[in-house]
């Protein structure tokens, strides 16, 4: 019920004094009311600006949040008000709601952070007063066209390749995205040149060249060159089918792509010449032969495969179909009237030509569109007076619609810009991402390292004091997760490499014979691993890794070093310095002359030698601190 | 039509072009222009203050604080001090939204508009509430009459109440168990008439009114159901 019925109640059931006398039965008993009645000033603190309110204003509403018993729960003793940790500017639109009934939406506001609001403090966005409800409509659906661009944006183009296509999956992404394959590049501007190429010949060959020796008249050089033009048509006609093949043959659904309007152009393109190939050169087809060439300029529209901007107008021509369809609609109401009055009024006039209507037509086309050729000029005065009303209202008619389309192409241009610039802004924040992620994982191995499990020696409270407790219980999380899986967490990279080496490994050779070095590739590539399971007789992760890669980090050093450094101490805090000094170190080769044994697995023993080794190694990488930069 | 009709047509044409123009610009004045827009302003300018709290209080039986609350919740709904009839009969009609509560708001509306000027003001409608929550049994029997006397001769006569009673049924609506019979308010009106009018000369007096009602212990109960109101 809205503010005004309830403040009115009291007043309906004292005049319902008025039915007594007449009732035919006794009245049934009032509601008790408990509470008492005295009105009492609330204090509502919101981010600390306080607003005051009685408290009938927000029992007007008992299903929000300020209204019902729901807003206890923020209250404080200490200071005897609500305190709300939400925007003040905001919760002044909330209480005037209160206050007197209707919700108004603040120009200014951003349209999300008001839902927001909304509904934390428990109102529905329905009650939105007339008054700024089309606003509000109008800006909320804005933002979730905006939105479903983005997703369709982040899920169109730039998703990595999934690992198990097909090769004629990795081909229609080559067609469809040029830019993820150099080859896909080559092609798509090989196409572009030889459309360009064609179209140039089709222009150069109407063009009148000098005549050949012995003739007087001019001739085009179509027809002088026939020959070298008739080698260009073929060469442009077979790459183009050879592409639309292609196209094709990659399609994901090939109905699909034969309806879509690429497709069509396509084969409008190329079709003419294959007909005049089968045409036999006779008189009277070639008529329509020569008709059908004019159909070869359509491979200019294959140019919008190329340009953005030329899709862009198409979309916008599309998305203006309406405006586009009233213009049509109102100018030829326009021009049969006018045409219809310039029939009659110069009909009169000796050898005029407005012999009829229809004719008339043509003369009203030029005059609303301020062409004016002149061909056709009326003699009358009623005609010129007609004539002149006729050229001034259609300017007007013209420029009604067209400001609708403009600003149609410049919110979808924009709105192209936008996803542009999203897409550049979107790899910034996903690289900043995964370097947060990194971090956090790097902070977990690291602490792992640490011997963070086990009682903290004097070395390592060192560099431990700089955590805080969140950090101390989150890595303490992720250690129950790890042991309740009994699997550890190793960083992305180590993860890749083994990933990686697992292809090349069964090249490799098999020195080290680690036995268990099968059942880790198994947990890491699992799918690999059950493919090459037959092949990968005794060929070991490590030793593929050690003689191939070039690319190792330090983190990978310390965590191969982890489970094994565990013997002896000195390792570790040799590692441990490593750590606290060059904590941002995260890209440095280090080419490891004999491969560490890098498993997760704990059961591993260590052989003896290796950590000796593995000492040696660091050593060395500590010495040259920046051997080369990964090409990450 | 011929050459001639033509151009008188096209010099009709270009006259009324002309004469819109004109008119655009104002200089042809065909109409009245001004009193349109001056009437607007004046409904919006009227305003009413309330007599001073002291003076309300003594009029009426309500505290200061049921006053201010009073006058809060009134000034809320009417920021100009005034409630006219059609604003009465809607806020009523919201209470009762299966029947037709105009006929009825029209008579409760007269019943508080003491001075008879068409609109309520905040006074009168603190002195009816007054009487109707506060008042002696005597005074609310009063008001009652009051109501029911549409023309406040100081008779209700048998059409008088036909009025009252059919808009109270009509307040009902049509979906009521059992469905309202045409002649239910007559039938009605007779009951009432027969137990009020002690003297059968076909009107009720005040004083038959009082008496009889007082007379009724229903009545005379009932007549506490509301005070705790406000």
């Amino acid at each position: 019920m809205a503010a005004g019925v309830a403040t009115w109640l009291p007043f309906a059931r004292a005049a319902a004094v008025g039915w007594l006398p007449l009732a035919k039965k006794t009245m049934p008993k009032p509601p008790v009311d408990k509470k008492s009645r005295n009105d009492e000033i609330l204090f509502v603190n919101v981010s600390g600006l306080r607003f005051q309110t009685w408290k009938n204003t927000l029992d007007r509403y008992p299903d929000t949040l300020l209204g019902s018993s729901e807003k206890e729960f923020f209250y404080n003793e200490d200071t005897q008000e609500y305190f709300f940790d939400r925007d003040p500017e905001m919760f002044r639109h909330i209480l005037n709601f209160y206050r007197t009934g209707k919700l108004h939406y603040p120009r200014q506001e951003c349209i999300q952070a008001f839902d927001e609001e909304l509904a934390f403090y428990g109102i529905v966005p329905d009650i939105i007063g007339d008054c700024c409800m089309e606003e509000y409509r109008d800006r909320k659906k804005e933002n979730q066209e905006r939105l479903a661009e983005d997703t369709e944006a982040e899920m169109a183009t730039d998703t990595p390749l999934p690992p198990h296509s097909t090769p004629r999956e990795r081909l229609w992404r080559a067609f469809e995205n040029p830019h993820t394959s150099t080859m896909a590049l080559v092609f798509y501007y090989v196409t572009g040149f030889f459309i360009a190429v064609s179209v140039i010949a089709n222009v150069v060959e109407t063009v009148p060249c000098r005549p050949p020796k012995g003739s007087k008249k001019d001739l085009p050089c179509g027809e002088k060159y026939s020959l070298a033009f008739f080698c260009m048509d073929t060469a442009c006609v077979l790459i183009f089918t050879f592409e639309y093949l292609m196209r094709l043959f990659a399609a994901p659904s090939r109905c699909k792509f034969m309806r879509s309007v690429m497709s069509v152009i396509d084969v409008v393109a190329i079709m003419p010449y294959y007909i005049g190939l089968v045409m036999p050169e006779n008189e009277d087809v070639s008529g329509a032969f020569v008709t059908l060439r004019v159909f070869r300029v359509f491979r200019i529209f294959k140019f919008s495969r190329h340009s953005q901007g030329l899709r862009i107008l198409g979309y916008t021509l599309k998305s203006c179909a309406s405006e586009l369809g009233f213009l049509l609609f109102s100018l030829t109401m326009a021009i049969i009237i006018f045409a219809t009055v310039m029939f009659y009024a110069e009909k009169g006039t000796k050898g005029t030509n407005f012999t009829s209507i229809p004719a008339s037509f043509w003369y009203t086309i030029v005059t609303m569109t301020t062409l004016g050729y002149g061909d056709m000029v009326p003699n009358t005065i009623a005609g010129k007076i007609f004539g002149s009303i006729c050229s001034l209202s259609g300017v007007l008619v013209i420029a009604l619609p067209v400001p609708v389309i403009v600003s149609n192409f410049s919110r979808i241009y924009h709105q192209n810009q936008r996803a542009d610039k999203m897409r550049a802004q979107q790899k910034v924040r996903l690289a900043r991402i995964r370097l947060a992620k990194k971090g956090t994982t790097n902070a977990f191995l690291q602490y792992k390292e640490e011997g963070g499990f086990q009682d903290r020696g004097s070395d390592s409270a060192l560099c431990l004091k700089n955590r805080s407790s969140f950090e101390h219980q989150h890595h303490h999380l992720l250690h129950c997760l790890e042991k309740t899986t009994n699997h550890e967490f190793t960083d992305e990279l180590t993860f890749s490499e083994m990933c990686m080496t697992e292809s090349v490994g069964y090249r490799t050779s098999r020195s080290t014979s680690i036995s268990s070095q099968q059942g880790v590739s198994t947990s890491c590539c699992p799918r690999r691993a059950k493919r090459r399971a037959i092949r990968l007789a005794n060929s070991t992760v490590s030793v593929s890794r050690g003689s191939v890669q070039e690319l190792d980090t330090l983190q990978v050093h310390k965590t191969s070093a982890g489970p094994q450094s565990r013997s002896s101490l000195n390792a570790r805090t040799e590692d441990l310095k490593l750590n606290c000094d060059d904590r941002d170190f995260t890209a440095a080769i280090i080419s490891i002359p004999t491969p560490p044994a890098n498993t997760p697995d704990e059961s591993l023993p260590p052989s003896p030698a290796i950590p000796g080794i593995l000492r040696n190694s660091r050593c060395s990488s500590f010495t040259h601190e920046t051997v080369k930069i990964s090409s990450l | 039509m011929g050459i001639q009709g033509m151009e008188l047509f096209a010099i009709g044409v270009v006259i009324i072009l002309f004469v819109a123009v004109l008119k655009q610009f104002g200089i042809l004045e065909p109409m009245s222009l001004e009193d349109s827009s001056d009437s607007d302003l004046e409904l919006s300018t009227v305003r009413h203050q309330p007599e001073g709290l002291e003076q309300l209080q003594a009029q009426t039986k309500f505290t200061k604080k049921e006053l201010q609350s009073l006058y809060r919740g009134f000034k809320n709904e009417c920021p100009s001090g005034l409630v006219d009839e059609e604003t009465f009969k809607t806020i009523y009609s919201q209470f009762f939204p299966q029947g037709d509560a105009t006929t009825y708001a029209h008579f409760l509306f007269n019943a508080f508009d003491l001075d008879r000027n068409g609109s309520i003001r905040f006074e009168d409608f603190v002195i009816g509430l007054s009487v109707l929550l506060r008042g002696s049994v005597t005074e609310k029997l009063n008001w009652a009459f009051n109501l029911y006397d549409i023309n406040k001769d100081g008779y209700i006569t048998k059409e008088e109440m036909l009025l009252i009673m059919k808009s109270i049924y009509d307040m009902m609506g049509r979906y009521t168990y059992p469905s309202v019979r045409d002649e239910a308010p007559s039938e009605h009106v007779e009951k009432f008439f027969q137990k009020m009018d002690r003297n059968r000369d076909g009107v009720v007096t005040i004083e038959e009114f009082i008496e009889t009602c007082q007379k009724d212990e229903n009545i005379m109960n009932s007549m506490q159901l509301f005070e705790n109101v406000i």
